[in-house]
């Protein structure tokens, strides 16, 4: 765990400008195990903040603790090979292969370099980069290799608690969210202890066990799970910083109940056009390959057997029991108005309409608000 | 031209070469080691800045003639002894690579150097395995106009009668033989070329990775 208290940083007029509060009073817990997020606009101190946590930057007042040790009492050196640290462009080293970047801190640590360097690779592998990248000078990597390589740095000698500074803004969108995805699934198999800053609503939202919202000036405006931001903003600025979608978004974290399905006719790739007007009478049918869906087709139009090319792909499918939100929106983009539900191995099972999951969104209880927040008497928190 | 002039004195022209590249080498490599705890200095601390560079800065404008003559009574040696050179040309490569080593130093990228302390770099480990190799090639081309300078300034020190290259110069000057002169002078620039040659060869090879970018 580690627990900022009342931790204030102001640094020093330098050069005609005033000497400026980066964080101002920062109370708040990042849970072992569990990934905090810190968000909010440029310049509010996120940076500031997670600086703080390895002591490349000492706090003006207050303290850090972490396992309720005060950090300021530890040898910055040796308590940063316990922090992995991951920055927005990597940070790699263009002097080392892509081995002896994991490689660094095991070695700093005193493993010899034969076995950093297998430790190097099984990390490598780890983040989705085997064998032959091992080899390879970072300037050799895209962008988003380089960011893999920088995760698997910081995780190359375990350390127990990681932060990570906006790692995944410098790529694009659709390796951004593959980032994200095994940043994930990595994290469900190692629980770290994880401070993560970014000042993207959206990938705290994913991201986040818990968020805190900061605002200009340093200051925490809101720290709670993400459903609970969503649900209940505690003022104007949180409220526009989550943003306006945030209703929709909300039901990304609601499960879906058992929503009422209807058996959909389907058929497989490589069907006649008339086996195809045979199976249903309705203007859009559904084509499966092995039972995964595939896309869709309009029986009526075509001329050939159904193959890929044929097929119309705009809609998404969404798991039977995953968030509300992937059900609504496979129903909305479905061309035939019927979402598309699929089990765990991506099988087909049946569909759902639109007002029958809005059905089940209404019936779908808001995290409850804290009564402390709506209390008169609560501290005014401005 | 007389080619047997060359022939003749093969073997004294290589002896004065040999004593040409210790007078021009060794300073080269004293200085390096010298300049770079000042460039780090330089780069690092921020009001030593201005004092270090303007003052290396300065010494490079001095005459190396009379910084050859003053240099017995500094150091007390004999007039014609080689550390007398050594030192002087020492100063020279100062001059030359502080400025040289504070601008490579400043230019590593601060990514790197920053993600090396975040990850437990004490300060002086830090600096030998991520600062210094980075800065490599920025030091290596400054070492390569030092290198050079080098070898043409060594060449006055045989009016002090400090055997090298030089001599063939001055004699074949006072005797208007001009073979010698050419002798000298094709001489000086070859040995030039062999120390930019090494140079580069050596960098090469300590920084694998600068090939890795152009490929
Ligand atoms: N070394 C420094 N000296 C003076 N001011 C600084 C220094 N570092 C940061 N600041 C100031 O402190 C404030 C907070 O900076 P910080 O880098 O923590 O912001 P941030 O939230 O990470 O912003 P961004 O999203 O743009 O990265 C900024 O106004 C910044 O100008
Ligand atoms: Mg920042």
């Amino acid at each position: 765990m580690i627990r900022f208290e009342q931790v204030t940083k102001s640094f020093p007029a330098t050069g005609g400008r005033e000497s400026m509060v980066a964080v101002d009073e920062l109370s708040l817990e990042a849970p072992t195990g569990q990934i905090t997020v810190l968000v909010g606009p440029s310049g509010c101190g996120k940076t500031t903040s997670l600086r703080m946590i390895n002591r490349m930057i000492d706090p003006t007042s207050g303290r850090i603790l972490i396992d309720d040790q005060d950090i300021a009492s530890v040898n910055p050196a040796r308590l940063r090979r316990g922090i992995g640290y991951v920055i927005q462009s990597a940070g790699l080293f263009p002097h080392r292969t892509v081995v002896d970047n994991v490689a660094t801190v095991p070695m700093l640590l005193g493993t010899g370099r034969k076995k950093a360097r297998d430790r190097a690779r099984e990390v490598l592998e780890l983040v989705g980069l085997p064998g032959d990248f091992a080899e390879r000078y970072p300037s050799q990597l895209s962008g988003g290799q380089q960011q893999r390589v920088g995760v698997a740095r910081a995780l190359a000698a375990d350390p127990p608690v990681m932060l990570m500074d906006e790692p995944f803004s410098a790529v694009d969108p659709i390796v951004r969210e593959q980032l994200q995805d095994e940043f994930l699934r990595l994290q469900d198999e190692l629980g770290k202890t994880i401070v993560f800053v970014t000042h993207d609503i959206d990938e705290a939202i994913k991201l986040g066990d818990q968020v805190a919202v900061m605002r200009v000036g340093g200051r925490l405006a809101q720290l709670a799970e993400p459903a609970y931001l969503l649900a209940h903003p505690i003022d104007d600025f949180v409220a526009d910083f989550v943003g306006r979608d945030r209703g929709y978004r909300a039901l990304g974290f609601s499960e879906a109940p058992n929503l009422p399905m209807s058996n959909e006719p389907s058929v497989p790739l490589g069907t006649t056009p008339e086996e195809a007007r045979a199976a249903t009478s309705d203007r859009w049918l559904l084509v499966v390959d092995e039972e995964v869906p595939q896309g869709w087709v309009e029986p009526a139009r075509i001329e050939a057997p159904i193959e890929p090319s044929m097929l119309d792909r705009g809609g998404t499918v969404a798991r039977v029991h995953g968030p509300l939100r992937a059900s609504l929106d496979a129903a909305l983009s479905s061309p035939s108005r019927r979402g598309v539900l699929v089990d765990d191995d991506g099988r087909l099972v049946g569909t759902v309409r639109a007002a029958d999951v809005v059905q089940a969104i209404e019936r779908v209880e808001r995290p409850e608000i804290d009564p402390a927040e709506i209390a008169p008497t609560a501290a005014p928190v401005e | 031209m007389d080619w047997s002039y060359v022939s003749d004195h093969w073997s004294q022209i290589m002896e004065r070469a040999w004593q040409h590249t210790i007078l021009a080498g060794v300073p080269l490599v004293l200085g390096l080691l010298i300049a770079l705890p000042l460039g780090w200095l330089a780069a690092r601390v921020r009001w030593l800045k201005p004092p270090l560079l303007g003052g290396s800065g300065l010494l490079y404008t001095i005459p190396s003639l009379a910084l050859f003559v003053l240099m017995p009574v500094v150091l007390g040696t004999s007039i014609i002894a080689r550390v007398n050179v050594i030192v002087a040309m020492t100063i020279y490569t100062l001059a030359l690579l502080v400025r040289t080593v504070a601008d490579a130093l400043e230019a590593v990228p601060n990514a790197a150097t920053q993600a090396a302390t975040a990850m437990g770099y004490a300060p002086a480990r830090r600096f030998l395995a991520v600062d210094l190799p980075l800065a490599t090639p920025v030091i290596a081309s400054g070492l390569r106009v030092a290198a050079v300078s080098n070898v043409s300034i060594v060449s006055v020190a045989s009016l002090i009668g400090v055997s090298n290259l030089g001599i063939y110069l001055t004699s074949g000057y006072d005797r208007q033989y001009w073979t010698e002169i050419w002798v000298g002078l094709v001489s000086c620039i070859l040995l030039a070329i062999v120390f930019d040659v090494i140079i580069q060869v050596v960098t090469r090879l300590l920084t694998p990775w600068q090939k890795a970018c152009v490929a």
